[in-house]
C-alpha cells in the first residue's frame, strides 16, 4: 500500500471495460444494498452525537442569549462570522465543479459533481445557521427580507449585509434546484431497480415520472446547461458579496479592493480541499476507484495549487498595501498580525495555506492519496485560520488603543462549531446511503460508444 | 377526436427495444423516412441529435430569458420603490435612487427568477410530474433507465396501422417488440 494508483491509466476519467450496465449496477448498488456497512453505522452514530451537540448548543444559545459566545466589544464578530464564511467557502467548490467545469466541458467532473453539489448544500445550510443564530432571535429572521410590515420599515438596500441576504438565499435556492434537477434521471433508475415497495414509491415520487423520452432529455439538458450558466456568475457574486461585508467597512485590514477576487479564490481553494477530504476516504471505502480515478485526484490537486497561489498573492498584496498606503493603522494591522498576540495564528495560516500546498508542484505528491489528504487537511485548517485572522486580528486592535481587547471562542463556540462539522458529515452519510453519490446518467455518457458522440474523449 | 370517430385504437403504441444507441438512431431515421410523425424514443442518457431526427424545436431558452428579465425588473423595481417612494432615507444627501448599490440584489433576483424559469419551464414543457404513463405498463421498460434504448410509434400517428407498423418495426430487428396497453 504505497497509496499510488497503478491499476487505472493516468488520463482515464473512467476505468476501461465499463458499459452502461456495469455503471448503472455498480453505482446504484451502493444505495440498493440491503445492509449498510458497519462502519457507516459507527460514523452515523458519532456524527449523530455531534449533531445533538449542535442542537444542545442552539437550545442553550436561544434560551440564554448570545452572551454565551465569546463575542464582545471590540470583537463583535467572532466564531459566528468566521464559521459562516468558512462554511460558505467550502460550498463553492461544489458549484465550481458542477457548473463551471460543465461549461468548460471538462468530462472529468462527471464522477465528482454529484457529491460536491451535496457538499455545497450541506455546507450552505450550516453557513446559514450562523447569521440566523447571531440575530439572537432566529424566529424573527424573516425581518431580514423585504415585506410590508406593521413597523413601516424596509431594508436598507445600500448595505452589503442586505446584499448578503439576497446572495446567500439565492445561492442556497439555486444550488438546491441544480442538485435536484441533476438527480431526477438517477431517481428514475432507482425507482426502476429498487425492490422495496417504500423505496420505489419514494424514489418514484421524486423522479416525477421521468421516463427518458428524447424530447424530455433535450429540454432537460437545456435546463441543466442554463442552470450551470446561471450558477457560474452566481457563485462568484456570492463570495464577492461576502467580502463586501468586510471591504465596505473602514476597519484596518478590511477596507481593501483585493478582497473580492482573493475571497473567491480562497473559497474555491477551501472547497476543493473539502472535496478531497471527503472523496479520498469515500472512494476507498466504497471501491469507486474506477470512477473517481487518479486523474480526478490529480486535477483537484492542481486546482488547489492554482487557487492556493492566488490566495498567497492576496496575502502578499495585503502586506504590500499595508506598507504602501502610508496609513499608520494599516501598517500597524500588519505588524500586529506578524508580532501581536495572534502571531501564531498568522504563522500557522501561512504554513497551512502557502507552504504546505507547494508540495503539489510534484506529480508524485499529486498522485499519492495520503499526501493529497494531508494537504487538504492543512488547507481546511488554514482557511479557517485565514477568516480568524481577518476578522479577529483586525477588530481586536483598531484605531483607539484604549478600546483594544482580546478575543477567544468559549466552550459553547467550540461546541457549536464541532456540532456543525458533525451535522455536515451526518448529512453526507445519509446522502451516500440514500442517493447515488455519482451521477449515473452522466457517467453513461462517458462510455465510448454510449452517446454517439465524443463525450468520452473530451477534456484531454 | 379521431378516437371518437374510429373508436379507441386497441393499443397505445408499439414499443421496440434496442441494445445499442446506433440501432435506435437508425430506427428513428427509418420511422421518419416511412412518414411516421408521432414517435417517441427513450434512452438511459441524453442522445444528441435524436430529438432533431424526430422533428422538434426547443422553447425553453426563451422562457428562461423572460424569467431573467422579469427578475431583473422586479429586483430593481422593488429597490427603487422602497428607497425612493415608500421609505426614502436621506443619508448625507446622497441620491435616493442610488442605482449602483442596487445592482447586487437586482443581479441576484435575475439569477433566481431565471433559475426557477429553467426548472419549472422544463417541468411544464415536459409535462412532469406525470406519475402514470402507458409506457410504464411494459415490464421490460424498466431497462430504459439502465442500459436499453426504446422507440415507440404511437397509435395516435395518422400512418399507424396495427399490423403494418408492427411489421415495419420488426424489420428494424429490435431485441423485443411489444404493444403498449393504454
Amino acid at each position: 500500500m504505497t497509496g499510488i494508483e497503478h491499476n487505472v491509466p493516468r488520463h482515464a476519467v473512467i476505468a476501461p471495460g465499463h458499459t452502461l450496465t456495469t455503471i448503472t449496477d455498480r453505482i446504484s448498488a451502493i444505495v440498493l444494498r440491503k445492509r449498510a456497512p458497519i462502519g457507516w453505522w459507527v460514523a452515523l452514530g458519532v456524527t449523530g452525537l455531534m449533531s445533538v451537540m449542535l442542537l444542545v448548543s442552539i437550545v442553550r444559545l436561544v434560551t440564554t442569549g448570545i452572551g454565551i459566545w465569546g463575542n464582545n466589544q471590540p470583537v463583535g464578530w467572532g466564531f459566528d462570522i468566521i464559521n459562516f464564511v468558512w462554511w460558505i467557502g467550502i460550498g463553492h467548490a461544489g458549484t465550481l465543479i458542477s457548473a463551471i467545469l460543465l461549461l468548460l466541458r471538462q468530462a472529468w467532473r462527471t464522477s465528482i459533481n454529484r457529491f460536491a453539489e451535496a457538499m455545497t448544500l450541506f455546507a450552505v445550510a450550516n453557513a446559514g445557521l450562523y447569521p440566523l443564530l447571531h440575530t439572537g432571535r432566529p424566529w424573527l429572521a424573516y425581518w431580514l427580507l423585504p415585506y410590508p410590515n406593521t413597523m413601516g420599515t424596509w431594508p436598507q438596500f445600500r448595505s452589503p449585509l442586505v446584499w448578503d441576504v439576497f446572495a446567500v438565499s439565492t445561492y442556497a435556492t439555486v444550488s438546491l434546484l441544480f442538485w435536484y434537477v441533476g438527480l431526477i434521471p438517477d431517481l428514475a433508475t432507482l425507482r426502476d431497480r429498487s425492490r422495496r415497495p417504500i423505496a420505489r414509491v419514494l424514489y418514484g415520487v421524486f423522479a416525477m415520472g421521468w421516463r427518458g423520452a428524447s424530447r424530455h432529455w433535450e429540454r432537460y439538458e437545456t435546463a441543466y446547461v442554463l442552470l450551470a450558466g446561471l450558477a457560474t456568475p452566481l457563485v462568484v457574486s456570492v463570495h464577492t458579496v461576502v467580502s463586501f461585508d468586510f471591504a465596505a467597512g473602514i476597519i484596518p485590514g478590511w477596507h481593501t479592493t483585493v478582497f473580492p477576487p482573493y475571497f473567491v479564490a480562497g473559497a474555491i481553494f477551501a472547497g476543493f480541499a473539502m472535496v478531497l477530504t471527503l472523496a479520498i476516504p469515500m472512494r476507498a471505502i466504497y471501491g469507486l476507484e474506477d470512477f473517481i480515478t487518479a486523474r480526478h485526484l490529480e486535477n483537484m490537486g492542481k486546482v488547489m495549487l492554482a487557487t492556493g497561489l492566488i490566495v498567497a498573492y492576496g496575502y502578499a498584496v495585503e502586506a504590500f498595501m499595508a506598507w504602501y498606503s502610508g496609513s499608520p493603522y494599516e501598517s500597524y494591522m500588519m505588524i500586529n498580525r506578524l508580532t501581536g498576540p495572534y502571531k501564531w495564528h498568522y504563522g500557522s495560516l501561512i504554513l497551512c495555506n502557502v507552504l504546505a500546498v507547494q508540495v503539489l508542484w510534484l506529480r508524485r505528491a499529486r498522485k499519492n492519496v495520503f499526501v493529497l489528504f494531508a494537504v487538504a487537511m492543512f488547507v481546511n485548517v488554514g482557511m479557517w485560520l485565514e477568516r480568524f485572522v481577518i476578522i479577529v486580528v483586525s477588530l481586536h486592535r483598531d484605531y483607539l488603543p484604549s478600546s483594544w481587547g482580546m478575543y477567544a471562542g468559549t466552550l459553547w463556540d467550540w461546541a457549536m462549531f464541532l456540532g456543525t462539522i458533525g451535522f455536515f458529515l451526518f448529512l453526507m452519510l445519509l446522502f451516500i446511503r440514500f442517493l447515488p453519490v455519482i451521477s449515473i446518467f452522466e457517467m453513461r455518457t462517458l462510455v465510448p460508444s454510449g452517446s454517439e458522440g465524443d463525450a468520452g474523449k473530451e477534456g484531454h | 377526436m379521431g378516437a371518437a370517430v374510429k373508436g379507441k385504437p386497441p393499443i397505445y403504441g408499439w414499443l421496440a427495444e434496442f441494445a445499442e444507441v446506433g440501432a435506435l438512431l437508425d430506427c428513428a431515421r427509418a420511422a421518419r423516412a416511412e412518414g411516421y410523425t408521432v414517435v417517441e424514443a427513450y434512452s438511459p442518457m441524453p442522445v444528441h441529435g435524436l430529438a432533431e431526427i424526430l422533428g422538434w424545436r426547443n422553447r425553453l431558452p426563451a422562457i428562461v430569458f423572460c424569467g431573467g428579465l422579469v427578475g431583473a425588473c422586479a429586483g430593481f423595481g422593488l429597490q427603487y420603490w422602497v428607497s425612493v417612494i415608500e421609505y426614502p432615507l436621506n443619508v448625507g444627501g446622497k441620491p435616493f435612487n442610488s442605482w449602483p448599490a442596487f445592482i447586487v440584489p437586482m443581479f441576484e433576483c435575475t439569477i433566481l427568477f431565471a433559475a426557477f424559469a429553467a426548472v419549472l419551464g422544463m417541468f411544464w414543457l415536459n409535462g412532469l410530474p406525470q406519475p402514470y404513463h402507458p409506457v410504464f405498463n411494459v415490464e421490460r421498460f424498466v431497462e430504459a433507465s439502465r442500459d436499453r434504448f426504446f422507440l415507440m410509434v404511437l397509435s395516435r400517428d395518422p400512418r399507424f396501422e396495427l399490423e403494418g407498423t408492427r411489421k415495419f418495426l420488426e424489420r428494424q430487428e429490435p431485441i423485443s417488440l411489444e404493444g403498449v396497453p393504454h
